[in-house]
């Protein structure tokens, strides 16, 4: 595996971010940095912040204090323009839109990107997906958990992301479908996708990222190449309570 | 597209209704169902496709219907004008409900409570200045010339209906296909995941409030100049509001044909009941009532449902 701990071409780079809801204070000065072809990893118990940090980046949260850069331009607080520039979220617990198609589902996921962009990626989508491909005029809404899960990832790709941000993908699939899922996002990153993993399963997650980083009561403290974390037990049981 | 033909066809049939009923009687009540259809379309494009139900729609219609009078009698300006003003003034107040309610985040029950609110707040203003009658109401004068927008007879007024219902129906048609209507019903079925897509819900439910709206407030401008005459009751009174939200949901909210199905079904109940038990003052309403809490027991989905139910079973 290879070990990018010093990022050659940066992809993200988060400095500082503090941010709350209402006077409650979540993330409390949140600073990492992602490479171009990484799979990171963020992890960290529940309600740490792992979600906020995303709303955060993805502009649904504006920061009180901090900054982020992506590809070397300044993130601005708001989701389309963030989405137009590459960075794309799929959200925790398969938010998907139940009472519309499997197709205008994904046909959403790529509205603000060009009628001919739509149908290719829409084309790629299913190559990745084959089981969407014949749901296409299904009710998203009758899917099980795993296909639902599948779209919302579809429905991300449709966007073009460079970037892009998975919360907590396995939550919730059988032992076989999580295999699946982190196989996945693998072949994805091998394709040439950057991937921010957040995820609870510790093992699996650090087996496929590059680097990892631990999020503690709203601040990173720790990180480092993810076959380090691994390969020490200590670490594990203090950060993760694996 | 067959669904465009189906509407089409449906619509063209609607527009001989005059040539082929000799009774006044009929007539009239095929007139009272189609503007129930309008009444029920214009409440399903915000609660049907947007996932927002008003309990206050009588607010655009009021808005509409006063703005038409008011604009004639206290300024002796063209009624076609007022068509103009009173369908923008409508969607503009819309926009301003939606903008509020968005604003503080009220969602479900609260909308419903805000929106009612807003009604009642309107008819009690209505009621107490002078510019719109007061309590008194407000009588149109008679004129029935094309350039007057009044109607010599009930045809002329029933097609006049039948233009603005078709405009709104083909609007809904258009909806459901638009990028529009795609970003709004996925904010009705999730708007976390919308947010996450890049869709401003803030806009999308602006725009969903504002062509709803304006069809109830074109609903308002023909009550007033066909029946010339407007109180505050029967501009802002809770009945328009619940005829508006009754008919989707007997007929199927958020489906294209819901609106004309439930609209077309409740009056042909009422018109059974009234003449089955007589004209009792109420009955009406309690008809309503109990074919309401039938809907919702047994036909969540309304009769459109009702019919994906039965062609399935066909089907299969
Ligand atoms: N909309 C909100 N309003 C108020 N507080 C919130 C909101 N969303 C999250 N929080 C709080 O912020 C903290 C961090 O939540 P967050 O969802 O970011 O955690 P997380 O790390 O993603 O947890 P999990 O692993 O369970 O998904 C929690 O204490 C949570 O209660
Ligand atoms: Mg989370």
């Amino acid at each position: 595996m290879p070990e990018k701990i010093v990022p050659e071409e940066l992809m993200l780079e988060v400095e500082g971010i503090r941010a709350g809801y209402g006077r409650v204070e979540v993330l409390r000065g949140v600073s990492l940095s992602i490479a171009k072809g990484e799979i990171v990893a963020l992890l960290g118990s529940n309600g740490v912040g792992k979600t906020t940090f995303i709303s955060v980046l993805s502009g649904l949260i504006r920061p009180w204090e901090g900054a982020a850069r992506f590809l070397g331009q300044p993130l601005r607080p708001n989701p389309a323009a963030v989405l137009s520039a590459g960075l794309v979220q799929v959200p925790e617990g398969r938010h998907i839109f139940p009472n519309l198609t499997v197709r205008d589902n994904l046909m959403l996921g790529g509205y603000r990107r060009g009628r001919n962009a739509r149908k290719r990626n829409l084309e790629h989508v299913l190559e990745t997906f084959p089981r969407l491909k014949e749901r296409l005029s299904q009710r998203a809404g009758t899917m099980s958990g795993g296909e639902q899960q599948m779209l919302a990832i579809g429905r991300g790709l449709m966007a073009e992301p460079e970037l892009l941000i998975l919360d907590e993908p396995s939550l919730g699939l059988s032992p076989l479908l999580v295999e699946e899922m982190f196989a996945l996002i693998k072949r994805l990153n091998g394709e040439g996708l950057t991937i921010l993993l957040v995820e609870q399963n510790v093992h699996l997650t650090l087996d496929i990222a590059d680097r990892g980083f631990v999020m503690e009561n709203g601040a990173i403290t720790l990180e480092g190449p993810a076959q380090a974390m691994l390969d020490d037990p200590e670490l594990q049981r203090s950060y993760l309570g694996v | 597209m067959t669904k465009l033909l189906a509407l089409l066809a449906i619509f063209a049939a609607l527009f001989c209704a005059p040539l082929v009923i000799g009774s006044e009687f009929w007539l009239n009540t095929v007139l009272l169902a189609l503007y129930a259809a309008l009444l029920g379309q214009a409440w399903n494009i915000l609660g049907g496709y947007g996932g927002q139900f008003s309990f206050g729609h009588a607010l655009f219609f009021g808005v509409g219907a006063y703005s038409v009078a008011v604009l004639q009698v206290e300024l002796g300006l063209s009624a076609w004008l007022g068509l103009v003003v009173g369908g923008a003034l409508a969607a503009v107040v819309a926009v301003i409900v939606g903008f509020l309610t968005a604003r503080y985040g009220l969602r479900g029950s609260y909308f419903a409570l805000v929106t009612l609110a807003f009604a009642e707040v309107f008819r009690i203003l209505s009621n107490s200045v002078s510019w719109t009658g007061a309590g008194e109401g407000i009588l149109i004068p008679l004129d029935q010339r094309l350039a007057a927008l009044q109607f010599p007879d009930t045809a002329s007024a029933y097609w006049a209906l039948w233009a603005i219902t078709l405009a709104c129906f083909l609007a809904v048609w258009r909806l459901e296909r638009s990028r529009f209507g795609a970003r709004l019903m996925a904010v009705r079925d999730n708007e976390d995941a919308a947010a996450a897509i890049g869709v401003d819900a803030m806009q999308v439910k602006l725009g969903a409030m504002a062509l709803s709206g304006l069809f109830m407030g074109l609903a308002g401008v023909f009550y007033a100049q066909k029946f010339l005459y407007l109180d505050p009751a029967i501009a802002f009174g809770p009945e328009k509001s619940v005829e508006a939200l009754l008919v989707p949901i007997v007929g199927g909210i958020g489906t294209l044909f819901g609106p004309l199905l439930g609209a077309f079904a409740l009056h042909g109940v009422a018109e059974i009941a009234r003449e089955t038990m007589g004209d009792a003052p109420g009955l009406n309403m309690i008809v309503y009532g109990t074919i309401l809490v039938c809907m919702v027991l047994f036909l969540p989905r309304g009769l459109a449902g009702l019919g994906k139910h039965v062609r399935r079973a066909f089907r299969a």
